[in-house]
């Protein structure tokens, strides 16, 4: 038991100090790194109450793609390192009385849902949460989330598929002039279109391309 | 006291997995030259001791022995990081491998979520380096191998889910057992196929090896590195070649299960035929390097999104409606 408490507070300390890293860092690549060993930390956490599934799941989805494509997009942008002080400086101070204000808002928001999410009355006796324990996380993840938030989940999926289609038509132009491969083409050539044999006048040439 | 007796249990056996990992992975990089050798006709490494055994051993002693040499632009902290970071990532999967019924380091539910895990972030050792070493010819390395192992990672895990619907449980000892039927190689051959080539470009082998394409980009994320921590990197590469190898065989070809449940076949140990499993699939890989020439990036994209995502899509599809119009879903 005192193994876990340890392990709970190394991990916890760990994920709470790289969340601060990751706003105060002044290299935008160093932030995403701690971003990255925040998202690791709070996995750690996931598996240490038990919940291996949604451990794991964090892990793949956030730091081996989402944080991979935010290094690239960080690493391609080459933002400058930012060499004047942090908070104290005078382009930075108009940014920061809109940033609290978000911030807070932000804040009171997680209170509200927190707040509510205790004193649901039912919260543990909606569903069949309890007669679950005996089953593996992944297997009762996914009797829950198939059964009675199906609907909830397929939703989510829509809206991920139309932002990922709504992402390709923005980003989307068809450009003219641009050579591109196409295999069939390639494949079905015959020699006679290959090659021509061409009777050259002499003196004048021919003219090959057109 | 307990307690402490409990760690050094742990330790015990951490290193007697680690140990004969970190050895398979000098003998393989031996057969890898000689294989690669014997196709085109040369003879490969094999003055350092019987049949060139040790030559691995020996490259090893000259790498520690030579200079480390950090670039003076470069980000030191994530210059050195990154090989570290490899080296520990394509060793920590090995924990979960089973190597025959309950001989597992850690017999864990989701064990095939956490080798996916910690394979997928394996790019990152790659692109701390490119970055750090801050040159050009490294970041357009670590691009390139982030791009490809991110798209290459999305067929894989459809490839895994297809696996996962004929077992009913993400748990690697339990993906062998359901196997003792039939392996799973025989109903979902073309699914082998594409985890075969997409391992090879998750890996980084030829032909996918454009984050070190020497023609184009020197040694891509690897230009700036030199002594130990190249060797590392190195080393890394090898054990996460081996590692795909072992989830290639514990997800197709029966893990530690053996070819034919009769007398003589059965009464071998099922490590023996985990090993010579892997060793069957790393000729192979081994083979492809010697064979055939590199892909071009667009048509590594192309390859990745256009044709192995859909296959493996339609072929879960396939999957699941034959499982379920036959009442073969398993259960439990």
């Amino acid at each position: 038991m005192i193994a876990h408490a340890i392990f709970f507070y190394v991990f916890s300390l760990i994920a709470i100090i790289s969340a601060i890293m990751v706003t105060v860092s002044k290299n935008t690549v160093h932030s995403v790194f701690f971003l990255i060993l925040d998202f690791i930390s709070i996995s750690c956490l996931f598996i240490m109450i038990g919940a291996e599934f949604l451990g794991m799941i964090m892990l793949i989805v956030y730091v081996g793609a989402v944080a991979v494509l935010f290094l690239f997009v960080v690493m391609m942008l080459n933002v400058a390192q930012q060499k004047n002080q942090w908070l104290l400086s005078e382009d930075s101070s108009g940014h920061i009385p809109i940033g609290l204000i978000i911030s807070s808002l932000i804040f009171f928001e997680l209170i509200i849902v927190i707040g509510g999410w205790k004193y649901k009355p039912d919260l543990f006796n909606s569903n069949n949460l309890t007669n679950l324990s005996d089953l593996s996380n992944t297997h009762s993840l996914g009797q829950i989330l198939y059964t009675d938030y199906i609907h909830v989940f397929q939703i989510s999926g829509m809206i991920l598929l139309i932002a990922m289609i709504g992402a390709i038509v923005l980003t989307f132009r068809q450009r003219e002039g641009v050579k591109k491969q196409s295999y069939i083409k390639q494949i079905s050539r015959e020699r006679s279109e290959g090659v021509e044999v061409l009777e050259v006048p002499s003196n004048k040439g021919v003219k090959i391309d057109d | 006291m307990e307690y402490l007796n409990t760690i050094f249990q742990e330790v015990y056996k951490i290193l007697f997995l680690i140990v004969p990992v970190l050895v398979s992975v000098a003998m393989i990089v031996w057969l890898d030259r000689r294989v690669w050798a014997f196709v085109q006709k040369r003879q490969g490494p094999n003055v350092v001791g019987p049949f060139g055994l040790l030559q691995s051993l020996a490259d090893a002693l000259k790498y520690i022995f030579k200079e480390i040499i950090i670039p003076a632009s470069s980000n030191k902290v994530i210059f050195i990081l990154a090989p570290i970071i490899t080296m520990t990532l394509a060793l920590i999967a090995w924990a979960v491998i089973p190597f025959g019924e309950d001989q597992a380091l850690a017999n864990i539910n989701v064990g095939i979520l956490y080798i996916f895990a910690v394979s997928s972030l394996g790019v990152y050792g790659i692109i701390m380096g490119g970055w750090a070493s801050n040159s050009k010819y490294p970041f357009l390395g670590a691009i390139r191998s982030a791009a490809q192992m991110v798209s290459y990672e999305v067929s894989i895990g459809i490839i895994i889910i297809n696996v996962l619907l004929c077992v009913g449980s993400l748990n690697l000892s339990d993906i062998v057992v359901a196997q003792k039927e039939i392996w799973f190689v025989i109903p979902l051959f073309p699914m082998f196929v594409i985890f075969f080539i997409s391992a090879l470009a998750e890996t980084n082998r030829p032909p996918f090896d454009l984050p070190e394409a020497e023609a184009e980009l020197v040694a891509g994320y690897q230009t700036e590195y030199s002594g130990m921590m190249y060797a590392m990197f190195w080393l890394g590469e090898y054990a996460n070649i081996l590692l795909m190898c072992a989830l290639g065989s514990i997800l197709f070809l029966g893990g530690w299960l053996s070819p034919i449940d009769l007398y003589p076949f059965n009464i071998i140990p099922g490590i023996f035929w985990l090993i010579f499993k892997i060793l069957l699939l790393f000729i192979l890989f081994a083979l492809v390097k010697a064979i055939v020439p590199r892909y071009r990036y667009d048509q590594l994209m192309r390859l990745g999104w256009k044709i192995f995502l859909p296959l493996s899509l339609i072929y879960v599809v396939l999957t699941a409606s034959y499982l379920f119009y036959f009442n073969l879903l398993p259960t439990n």
